[in-house]
């Protein structure tokens, strides 16, 4: 097993490998689409800007290698902004693209009457369906740390792996399908459920 | 639900926690370190460190104290104290710091806020307010412990803090600070209902009702508290399952 978290220079990526040491991972931070090769477990992290992010990752060219990466269906994580850059695209930066990988935008949290944004702490999330291997020894509803203003809102309903609730809006908190996961919370700041998550994701 | 979250706050010099703490369980009560395991494993939701070191050697000892921190600990962490620029904040996040805490740089210079927030995104950006009571419903910001008045009103400085960037407010009340008496509700909801992201209450925890109490009626997103956790008085599970009988959403801890 061999992980590697693309450094793309968007955020703070030291949490991540940390988490995947702890778990007895060999993990590092890859910059070259050569470094591919001889990965078995991919990782997209992504803190910022949607549109920030998007220019970043487009300059690294890794966008090409990560799509065929998941056409070929081999082990992807997506974390937060690395979450929201699968989709095709996001109202906090209208003229930046995504990778399509599933269809449907990132929105903002609604208004509401004291709703604070962005949506920072610990929520629970309700699996969509608890016998995907994702929630392997988890309770029925884990609790993980969020720190988001935007969410996709996915349009194929099969792909969503959960929901959390915030204030009176119910989001997409993770996606799957086949081998990929992708959250929107934060696994390597989530302790036990953070950790479990990427041990099940390890396993894939 | 979103959860209230428990903040304990370790006070660190020199790599050492300062007024220590008794937990049974460590070989040292004063190695940061050793604490702030100590507070993952009670499952507090976050944890703070207060640098309150005042030379550069002192600094690198807290980048390695939080780059330790960061290999065992995997819930947000904080470090305020001395962070004066963007490449004291980078130093801090590069070593696992989760977000930094800025106060008397802020206030000395306000693009701070704003320069940090484009740099790493408000998440990262945690604005500390000291404030004291001036008068009714009147309360001023200080800095030096709560020795100097900056002439500047505290909800006023929470909007600006708010307005430039900044992703989090952490609000000490001067008057209540070690007092145990209890949090100054009034300030922590003038201040809350004032900005549209969270705030964290501090200062006066002298027992589980206070926190509630700050939460409720103080309308605060977020407790933190030292002595009260420190010297035993109550475990982060203790507060959540009160919190929880009172029907306060907590993140459930596993136990």
């Amino acid at each position: 097993m061999k992980v590697g978290i693309i450094d793309y220079g968007a955020g703070n990526l030291q949490s991540v490998l940390n988490a995947f040491h702890a778990l007895g991972a060999e993990a590092n931070l890859i910059t070259t689409p050569a470094e591919l090769a001889d990965l078995t477990h991919l990782v997209l992290p992504g803190q910022g800007e949607f549109g920030d992010c998007s220019r970043k990752l487009e300059a690294s060219g890794m966008t090409q290698p990560i799509k065929d990466w998941i056409t070929a269906d081999k082990p992807f994580l997506g974390i937060c902004v690395g979450y929201q850059l699968l989709f095709e695209g996001s109202e906090e930066s209208p003229t930046s693209k995504g990778l399509g990988i599933f269809k449907g935008q990132n929105v903002k949290f609604t208004d509401e009457a004291g709703l604070k944004v962005p949506h920072m702490g610990w929520n629970g999330v309700t699996p969509q369906n608890p016998n995907l291997s994702m929630w392997n020894g988890m309770s029925d509803e884990p609790y993980f740390y969020y720190v988001h203003s935007y969410f996709p809102q996915a349009e194929e309903a099969d792909v969503v792996a959960c929901v959390t609730t915030y204030g009176n809006q119910t989001f997409h908190g993770a996606v799957t399908r086949g081998n990929l996961i992708a959250t929107q919370f934060h696994p390597e700041k989530s302790q036990h459920a953070g950790l479990q998550l990427l041990k099940n994701f390890l396993a894939l | 639900m979103l959860a209230k979250r428990i903040i304990p706050c370790l006070d660190v010099t020199n790599g050492r926690v300062v007024k220590g703490t008794n937990f049974v369980d460590l070989r040292d009560a004063g190695d940061p370190v050793e604490c702030a395991i100590a507070y993952n494993e009670q499952e507090a939701d976050e944890l703070v460190f207060l640098d309150i070191t005042a030379s550069v050697d002192g600094r690198d000892t807290m980048v390695d104290v939080v780059r330790r921190t960061a290999k065992h600990c995997f819930i947000p962490l904080t470090v305020g104290g001395g962070i004066r620029k963007v490449e004291d904040m980078r130093e801090m996040l590069l070593a696992g710091a989760d977000k930094v805490g800025i106060n008397t740089a802020a206030i000395i210079n306000p693009g701070l806020i704003d320069e940090g927030a484009t740099a790493f995104g408000s998440q990262c950006i945690v604005c500390a307010i000291d404030a004291k009571k001036e008068g009714p419903g009147k309360w001023g910001i200080y800095t030096h412990g709560g020795r100097k008045p900056m002439g500047i009103d505290a909800v006023e400085w929470a909007k600006e803090v708010y307005n430039r960037g900044a992703g989090e407010i952490l609000l000490t009340s001067m008057d209540a600070d070690g007092t145990k008496d209890g949090y100054d509700i009034e300030l922590t909801a003038a201040v809350s209902e004032a900005v549209g992201i969270p705030v964290i209450a501090s200062g006066g925890a002298g027992n589980l009702q206070h926190m509630v109490d700050v939460l409720e009626q103080g309308k605060a997103d977020a407790v933190l508290a030292a002595s009260i956790f420190h010297f035993g008085q109550h475990t982060v599970g203790e507060a959540k399952d009160y919190f929880a009988e009172r029907n306060i959403p907590v993140r459930p801890t596993c136990k």
